[in-house]
Order: C-alpha cells, then sequence, then structure tokens
C-alpha cells in the first residue's frame, strides 16, 4: 500500500479521533466548571465527594477508567455491549477524566483573581451569580488559557488510548493495518496525523489568546 | 440626619485586637478624614463599615436603619436580606487600588453596576456615566480598557463607577498612595469638586494639607482607638493630645 492508500483508508477513523476530541471538549469544559464551583463553594460534604472526584480520577490511568465505564455496565448490570455504546464508553471516560483536570485548572484561575475584584463587586451590589458570571468566570477564562491548551494537546493524543475498548480511532486502525501490512507506514501517518491536528489546535489556542488581548490583567 | 453610625466598634482578627470600641458618625453633607500612623486600623474601621470585613461587637447604622447590631448576648444580628441589600446601596468605596474590572472598557465598568443593581436601563446608565466621565475630564477614555490608562485616570474613572450608583456617602481609602505626585493632585482636585457639590464622604488619607483644607472634621486615630477628633484647625493646628501632636510633628518633619 502506498503511503496515499493508507491516508484514504485512514480517513474514518482520522474523523472518529476528531470526534473524541470535540466531543470530550465540548462536555469536559462546562462539567469541568460545574465541579470546580461545587469544589470550591458548595455544601461542604459536596466539596468533600468532588474532592474525592478529583483525586479518584486523576490518580488512576485513564485507559483503566474508560474499561470501567465501557464493561461496568455489563457486569453490574448485565446490560449488552453495542458498537455505538463502545463510542459513547469514550466520550463519557474521556468527558469525566478530563473535566477533573479542568476543574482545577479553573480553581486555580479563579483563586488567582485579586481578592480587589470580589471587593468591588460586593461594594457595588452585585450579587454572587452575577459576580461569577460578568466579572470572575470571563476573566478566568483569559488567565487560564495557557493550561487549556495544554490539556488540549494532551487529549489529542489520548484519543489513541480508545485502542483499549477497540474504538476504531486512527490508532486503533492503525495498529491494524500495520499488522496486516507488516509496514510501519500506518503508524507514520497516524504520527503526523496526530501532530498536525495539535499543530492547528495549538494555532487555533493562540490566536485566540490573542482575541483575549485586548486587555492586560 | 447621620448618615453612618458606627458605635462600640470592635474587631479582632483571630486574638489580635485592632480596633477597641471605636464610636463616630457622620451627618448628611459632612465630609470626614481619617488620618493616623499606619497600621492603626484606618482601614480595618473603613472595611468594617462596609462590611467588607465582619465586625467582633458594636453596631453600624445607615441612614439610621441598624445594618447591623450586637445583641445583649453578644451576638450579631443583621439586617434582613433586602434591608441589607437596600443599605449597600447607601455607600460606594474607592478602593487605594482602584479594582476596575480590567475586562470592560471605561463606559461598561460605570455602565454595568448601574444595569444589574439599580436595574437603570441602558440609554440612563451611559448618560449618567458619561455626565460624570466629563466632570472628570475622561469623556474621551469611554473607549479605553483600564490598563490603557494612568494610575491617576484609573482613579477618577473607580470614583466615577462608584458616583453613578448614586450613593449617600462614598468612602476613600488612600485613593492616592498607589499614584505618583503628580497624579496625587487631579484625584485631590475630584474630591474637591465632590465637596463642593455637598458629597457625603469618609476620607482615609495621609495627605495632611489636603485633609485639613477639605474636612469639616477630622479623627485621629492610633492603635485602635480615636485619640482625638475635631474640626481641622482643632486637630492640625491645637491638638489636644500627645499623640496626636507627635504624629503631626514626625508628619512635619518627614515633609
Ligand atoms: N486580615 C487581617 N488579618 C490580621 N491582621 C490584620 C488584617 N488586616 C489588618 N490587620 C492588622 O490590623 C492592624 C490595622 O491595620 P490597618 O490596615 O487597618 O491599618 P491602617 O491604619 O489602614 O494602616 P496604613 O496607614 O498602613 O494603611 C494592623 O496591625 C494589621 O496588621
Ligand atoms: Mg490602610
Amino acid at each position: 500500500m502506498s503511503f496515499f492508500d493508507i491516508v484514504v483508508q485512514l480517513g474514518d477513523s482520522m474523523l472518529n479521533s476528531i470526534y473524541i476530541f470535540l466531543l470530550t471538549l465540548l462536555f469536559s469544559i462546562p462539567i469541568g466548571l460545574i465541579i470546580c464551583v461545587i469544589r470550591m463553594y458548595a455544601w461542604k460534604p459536596l466539596q468533600w465527594l468532588v474532592k474525592l472526584y478529583i483525586s479518584v480520577v486523576r490518580g488512576t490511568p485513564l485507559m483503566l477508567q474508560l474499561l470501567v465505564v465501557y464493561f461496568g455496565p455489563y457486569f453490574l448490570m448485565n446490560m449488552k455491549l453495542t458498537t455505538e455504546y463502545r463510542f459513547w464508553a469514550v466520550i463519557i471516560a474521556f468527558s469525566l477524566n478530563y473535566a477533573a483536570y479542568f476543574a482545577e485548572i479553573f480553581r486555580s484561575g479563579i483563586q488567582s483573581i485579586p481578592v480587589g475584584q470580589h471587593e468591588a463587586t460586593y461594594i457595588l451590589g452585585y450579587g454572587n451569580i452575577q459576580k461569577f458570571v460578568r466579572i470572575i468566570i470571563p476573566q478566568m477564562f483569559k488567565r487560564v488559557l495557557p493550561a487549556v491548551t495544554n490539556e488540549s494537546i494532551t487529549l489529542v493524543k489520548d484519543t489513541s488510548l480508545a485502542f483499549a475498548i477497540s474504538y476504531i480511532e486512527l490508532f486503533t486502525e492503525a495498529k491494524m493495518i500495520a499488522a496486516a501490512e507488516t509496514s510501519m507506514m500506518p503508524y507514520l501517518v497516524a504520527a503526523i496525523f496526530y501532530y498536525v491536528l495539535n499543530l492547528i489546535v495549538a494555532g487555533i489556542m493562540s490566536l485566540l489568546e490573542k482575541r483575549m488581548n485586548y486587555y492586560k490583567i | 440626619m447621620n448618615y453612618l453610625d458606627a458605635k462600640h466598634i470592635k474587631k479582632s482578627f483571630k486574638d489580635v485586637d485592632v480596633l477597641h470600641d471605636v464610636s463616630f458618625s457622620v451627618k448628611e453633607g459632612e465630609v470626614l478624614s481619617i488620618i493616623g500612623p499606619s497600621g492603626s486600623g484606618k482601614s480595618t474601621l473603613l472595611r468594617c463599615c462596609t462590611f467588607l470585613e465582619t465586625i467582633t461587637d458594636g453596631s453600624i447604622s445607615y441612614m439610621e436603619k441598624a445594618a447591623v447590631v450586637t445583641n445583649e448576648s453578644g451576638k450579631l444580628v443583621y439586617a434582613d436580606r433586602s434591608d441589607f441589600k437596600e443599605i449597600l446601596k447607601c455607600f460606594g468605596l474607592v478602593f487605594q487600588n482602584f479594582n476596575l474590572f480590567p475586562h470592560y472598557n471605561v463606559l461598561k465598568n460605570i455602565v454595568q453596576p448601574q444595569r444589574i443593581v439599580l436595574k437603570r436601563s441602558k440609554s440612563e446608565a451611559e448618560k449618567v456615566a458619561r455626565q460624570l466621565l466629563e466632570k472628570v475630564g475622561l469623556s474621551e477614555k469611554e473607549r479605553a480598557y483600564p490598563c490603557e490608562l494612568s494610575g491617576g485616570q484609573q482613579q477618577r474613572v473607580a470614583i466615577v463607577r462608584a458616583l453613578a450608583m448614586s450613593p449617600k456617602i462614598l468612602f476613600f481609602d488612600e485613593p492616592t498612595s498607589a499614584l505618583d505626585p503628580q497624579l496625587t493632585g487631579e484625584i485631590l482636585d475630584v474630591i474637591r469638586l465632590l465637596a463642593e457639590d455637598n458629597m457625603t464622604m469618609v476620607i482615609v488619607t495621609h495627605e495632611m494639607n489636603f485633609a485639613k483644607a477639605i474636612s469639616d472634621r477630622v479623627i485621629f486615630m492610633a492603635d485602635g482607638y480615636i485619640i482625638e477628633e475635631g474640626t481641622p484647625s482643632e486637630v492640625f493646628d491645637n491638638p489636644k493630645n500627645e499623640r496626636t501632636r507627635q504624629f503631626l510633628a514626625h508628619y512635619n518633619s518627614a515633609n
């Protein structure tokens, strides 16, 4: 198989990798924000629960979490494992995992905002929700952008972990073709794909950072 | 009418007593300056009166409505939520380091609080903002972001942001001490302008000449006590207390 043939054959699974990436970001960022708010401000027992969650998620391998999410319903409730669920297991496991990391990044961002911003909103009479939505969270996003870029780049590469449950994304399929053709070429194609995707991600993020440069902190 | 009554205010941080039984009032239209050495509790007093710190003991009322009182068993009792919200609207505070919202331009810094808190319409809030900006000489800057302004300009915006909320009392905590000497003047000019308009103000400051010139009344604090209180000429020209004399002498020799 030529390089070009391999690229064509890997096309669909590349798309699948991109789906995993985009859907994980789409879900993990808002979930992370919710976890962060609970972690910082909720009723104490809820805070402890969320702390435990973050600690477990960050303290165990993503691949293992993926297996748990995928096989859990089968072992616990005897549910049939469908191909469709395979995809959603990836999205669920990745989103929950990345949400924990994002929650901590957001927390550090919120904590880095000077206390004077909170005091100013208090004196002016803002309620807590208005304060967060209008003053704290917008400034937090600017502060955490570099860390979010880091996570996104890691996520691009982590999509390959979906091979653990044989979900057909780029890495899984490259491995299959490589075995069938006894060639390194599919891995090369995969490597180039991940690298280019990350260049694009980094480019978009740096554009975003520039867009946010209209003010300084 | 007394716009502010603070009675028997005590404040301690953990075991350290910072304010011991401090009482003072501010009448309508009055300009009160609070002076005193570093660490004497001036900022703490202002922060207690604006509820940025919770007092340990005592009572605070605005417009003769109790915001917080201490009951017989020593427990603090606050006004209920909706009354307290109204009380928060009675005063504004100008911070030493401005605390503008960096992600909003000048106009939005001034307009948004009016819209959210006072529920003013956009056009009304902008009208208020523009009138006040003109008054402090910043009409040209309404589209600028705080980071594009000098310290003096930022502080003028902060004053306008506070004024736009139509407070009864405006507190200042060392409004010029983060500024170069030449920028200090522009802030003092603005405060002077407000005094001419009979704005009720409480100003913590190290600018003695300014305090003397602008105040109706001066409080000298040391070690968490009000040591002396009176008209500017009483406090500055004929201080009764030895501590006041020392402080002013030290201050005069330093200049
Ligand atoms: N959050 C805090 N925790 C513990 N101690 C505090 C706190 N804030 C203030 N203090 C102490 O209270 C005392 C009074 O401080 P405060 O800032 O009110 O003084 P000040 O008169 O405003 O001084 P300056 O002129 O330097 O601003 C100081 O001894 C200070 O160390
Ligand atoms: Mg102070």
